[in-house]
């Protein structure tokens, strides 16, 4: 075969004309193996496909109606005002960016022509700039052509503080120009190694200026279309009821082959999870049923007769105890857990690996996460590159009694240790849900073994994670010794997950506790590691200072891990969902299908 | 009798306002925030969600921020809800069909059920049918509606699979599909309502019965020769109905709050679970918007009852 074909069609592939099983056959007709193959696409830069994942249906629509139960429902479709994900997902059946992640952390071509690379000069060598070239042909749902025009209002809409975007700050720091009709030129202000932020992925989502060009800035609410989505996506907007219902039409014009497979599809919100993996796993009502935050042997249950089945997406998504290193029990100028004050108790390193030894993850999982949580010692768990393997987390209470005799706590009369007259005791707070509390009990039992005194308290989640300044159970308050969640990671990246923890960020009073590292850490090779990687663009450096940066919040215990947790959710049967731990559940809609 | 309605109405202002600042300062003092779902978002940094709450007014004094509230109402703004983005009057006109559908079929299948059967049992007290009316009576209003609602799902949906126990406003079907449909789903949500309100007020009918079967005028009617359906339906019953009639328009606004529970298991779209999400996001127009509505209920259907006695009884006279 000619390399000039080769390449054609490696070309076709990319801007789907052709579809990867096509290409595959066609070389393995002249004698070259599958794996080969892509690897070939691979080269020619084209993301690699979902190893489990290949699209089957070979004509679009036919699939009959796709039946989502998303038990809470979208209350907005505007994906620049999504404040919680299931906003975000109802968005994106409409609305697409440039590119989405796989299961791999790949990036995937929706609107984009290619996923821009050094070889393709995509991307900059300085990494301050970043060429995205747009898919021709794509039309907006009402027929008007889609331009560079509509990704350089989309970022000036997004950037304007009068917007009240939840995207400002995907797009506030960057700037964006118009190079052609058909590209666009992302600007950043320092060298970004990870640049795939912008238009990719949940917040990536663009508008058309037609239609919200008028309602830019402090008449954004106004726009009619917040409520009636006009997109590119598969699904052309039919009804929506908030926090009920989303209803679209199949796209007759959509820009991939073949896609999409369902000729109506229906997002319906409300109840619980518990019963919507009932209406999915049991009685087929729904096809599937996102974010089963149900505990595992429920869902085995309901496995048993089913029509249905749970399936898993591993991202980085991290369930940890966190330790504050200030003392929350003394006021300081108004504040507790000020900078101005250590803790008592925790700021002894050998008492914070005592209480990581006290943490039976393996029954955690075991009561409670199951087939949804892997145990780790690690604060980074993905994408695998990023992964610490100098890491390893043991349960232990006669270790950990050692330690605390060690470093000067002494079992006192009544079985609780003290040291200089004062006792150990710790008050452990999180988020009221289920799991959270059977997790408290679980780690407190351990604690009492090892003389530790530990009071739970649970906070009510809108409470907990609320920015109400005057509120003193938030999570950046930390007005607690310990307090356990989750951070989800939203892209496949770890630099916005790892920043947090920097010194500059540590929450105060003085930045009204919206600093992002509640823990008030504060390591000098830490903030240096940081400011290395940020700048870094050899991918293989960068991804060791990371993982520095994971072995430095371990050796510190500033976190005590408890679980790598996965996304579950349930399908039916017959179902292929295109699923990845680093995207929303909708994020790759246009994929899904049934088995016939 | 306009003059007595207008009066009435006129009184219900200052008790309106009233209900309406306690709802507004207990909510407002009630922690949480409409925003805190961008707080473990690690693309949004705080101070988004902080400019957020600053441009919703939610750092404004609380006064203020009622006396905006009341201003807007008296113009008919009902106000913008944070979490949607849109008009909180149109959230609750999406929503309302659905209710009244659901609420007043059940209202009228528990009359159905509860005015035969309390009048039959009256009519023979102590006998089998009573005894066994009874004791059914008291099973349903013991039992809460979460547990029925549940077992009918387990019982229907799940084992016998004849009934959606997810309750869908979109259709696919026209015509006579789309009503059978539309009855098919509302079944149980229908009957777990229904039968919960018909047990308490057949032990009402029946009370009010027993009173009145006993008073001299109907021994008298029987004297006289009149049939006995005559004279339960057109002596005994039209005196007997008055304090039903009361209960039930007293309770109407206690069913909407009652239906919350029922909307959240079958997922019904109604005003119900608007106000539970609503809460649970803190989503206070919302919430002050709904529950200015029930208060607007509790004081209309008042009115209502005082207004149905007098047609009722002669002897009360409205002035």
């Amino acid at each position: 075969m000619l390399d000039k074909e080769l390449r054609s069609m490696i070309g076709k592939v990319k801007d789907g004309r052709m579809d990867r099983r096509a290409f595959i056959r066609r070389l393995a007709a002249v004698g070259l193996t599958a794996p080969l193959a892509n690897q070939l696409l691979a080269l020619g830069g084209v993301a690699m496909a979902q190893s489990p994942m290949v699209y089957k249906p070979t004509k679009r629509g036919g699939g009959g109606p796709l039946k989502l139960l998303w038990w809470q429902g979208p209350t907005l479709l505007n994906p620049h005002f999504a404040t919680g994900t299931k906003d975000q997902d109802g968005s994106r059946l409409f609305y697409e960016p440039l590119a989405s992640w796989d299961a791999d952390g790949n990036l995937n071509p929706i609107l984009a022509a290619e996923i821009p690379s050094v070889a393709n000069g995509g991307l900059a060598a300085d990494a301050k700039s970043v060429l995205w070239k747009i898919k021709p042909g794509v039309k907006w749902h009402d027929g008007k052509p889609l331009t560079a025009d509509d990704f350089v209002f989309t970022w000036q809409y997004a950037s304007d503080p009068a917007t009240a975007a939840v995207s400002i700050s995907t797009y506030g720091e960057i700037t964006v120009e118009k190079v052609s009709d058909l590209s666009i030129r992302i600007l950043f202000k320092t060298p970004t190694p990870f640049w795939a932020n912008a238009f990719v992925g949940a917040y990536g989502c663009v508008l058309p200026k037609h239609l919200f060009a008028d309602y830019k800035g402090s008449k954004s609410r106004e726009a009619p279309n917040n409520l009636a989505p006009v997109g590119t996506g598969p699904y052309q907007f039919v009804e929506f009821k908030p926090g009920d219902m989303v209803r679209g039409r199949l796209n007759p014009d959509y820009h991939m082959p073949n896609r999409p497979h369902f000729d109506t599809i229906e997002m319906k919100g409300g109840g619980d999870a518990v019963s919507a993996a009932r209406a999915v796993i049991q009685t087929g009502e729904f096809d599937f049923a996102w974010n089963m935050q149900v505990e595992d042997d429920v869902l085995l249950r309901l496995e048993k007769g089913g029509k249905g089945k749970t399936v898993y997406a591993t991202g980085g998504d991290i369930e940890f105890i966190a330790i504050n290193f200030t003392d929350p029990n003394t006021e300081i100028d108004g504040e507790r857990s000020s900078m101005k004050t250590k803790h008592p108790i925790l700021s002894d390193p050998n008492v914070r690996k005592a209480l990581s030894l006290l943490v039976d993850r393996e029954s955690v999982k075991k009561a409670i996460y199951g087939r949804a949580g892997r145990t780790t010692a690690n604060y980074l768990n993905g994408p695998e590159k990023f992964v610490s393997k100098n890491t390893s987390w043991e349960f232990n209470i006669e270790k950990a009694s050692k330690m605390l005799d060690d470093a000067g706590w002494k079992v006192g009369a009544d079985g609780i240790r003290e040291k200089d007259g004062k006792k150990f005791k710790l008050l452990y707070q999180t988020s009221t849900n289920g799991p959270r509390q059977k997790t408290q009990a679980i780690v407190k039992q351990a604690c009492q073994k090892a003389g530790i005194d530990v009071e739970l308290k649970s906070v009510v989640a809108s409470v907990f994670f609320s920015s109400d300044v005057a509120n003193p159970d938030t999570y950046p308050k930390f007005y607690a010794d310990i307090e356990e969640f989750q951070i989800p990671m939203t892209q496949p990246d770890p630099a916005l997950h790892m920043r947090r923890y920097i010194s500059a960020n540590v929450a105060t009073k003085e930045n009204k506790w919206q600093g992002q590292n509640f823990p008030r850490y504060v390591n000098k090779d830490y903030d240096a590691a940081i400011a290395a990687a940020e700048t870094e663009t050899d991918p293989v450096k960068r991804a060791a200072l990371y993982i520095k940066c994971n072995d430095l919040l371990w050796k510190d215990t500033v976190f005590i891990p408890v679980m790598h947790r996965l996304k579950v959710e349930a399908a039916a049967n017959a179902l292929r969902p295109a699923l990845s731990g680093w995207a929303n559940e909708t994020d790759n809609i246009q994929d899904w299908y049934r088995e016939a | 009798m306009s003059q007595y309605v207008l009066r009435r109405l006129l009184v219900a202002i200052p008790s309106l306002l009233g209900i309406s600042a306690v709802l507004f300062f207990v909510l407002a003092l009630a922690p949480g925030d409409p925003f805190s779902e961008l707080a473990t978002n690690p693309n949004v940094p705080p101070e988004v969600q902080a400019a957020l709450r600053a441009k919703f007014g939610l750092d404004d004094p609380i006064y203020l921020r009622y006396l905006h509230w009341l201003s807007a109402m008296m113009h008919g703004d009902w106000g913008f809800s944070f979490v949607s983005r849109m008009n909180v009057d149109t959230l609750i006109l999406q929503r309302l069909p659905t209710t009244l559908y659901v609420i007043g079929s059940a209202q009228i299948l528990a009359l159905l059920v509860a005015i035969p059967v309390g009048v039959y049992a009256a009519t023979k007290p102590y006998s089998v049918f009573d005894q066994v009316a009874n004791s059914l009576a008291f099973i349903g209003f013991s039992l809460p509606t979460f547990f029925t609602g549940i077992l009918f799902i387990l019982i229907f949906s799940v084992t016998l699979d004849w009934l959606p126990f997810v309750y869908s406003t979109d259709i696919n079907a026209t015509g006579i599909r789309w009503v059978l449909e539309m009855i098919r789903q509302a079944i149980m949500p229908v009957a777990v309502l229904g039968l919960f309100q018909a047990a308490s007020m057949t032990r009402f009918v029946r009370s009010a019965m027993l009173d009145v079967i006993r008073l001299d005028y109907v021994t008298t009617a029987r004297a006289k020769g009149l049939g006995q359906p005559k004279v339960i339906v057109k002596h005994v019953m039209r005196n007997a109905m008055i304090p039903v009639v009361t209960l039930i328009a007293l309770q109407m606004p206690a069913v909407f709050g009652g239906a919350i529970v029922t909307e959240q298991i079958f997922r019904i779209p109604g005003i119900g679970s608007l106000l539970i999400s609503s809460i649970l996001s803190n989503d206070t127009p919302v919430v002050m918007a709904v529950t200015f509505v029930f208060a607007c209920l509790v004081v209309l259907f008042n009115l209502i009852a005082d207004v149905l006695y007098g047609w009722l009884d002669p002897r009360i006279s409205l002035r």
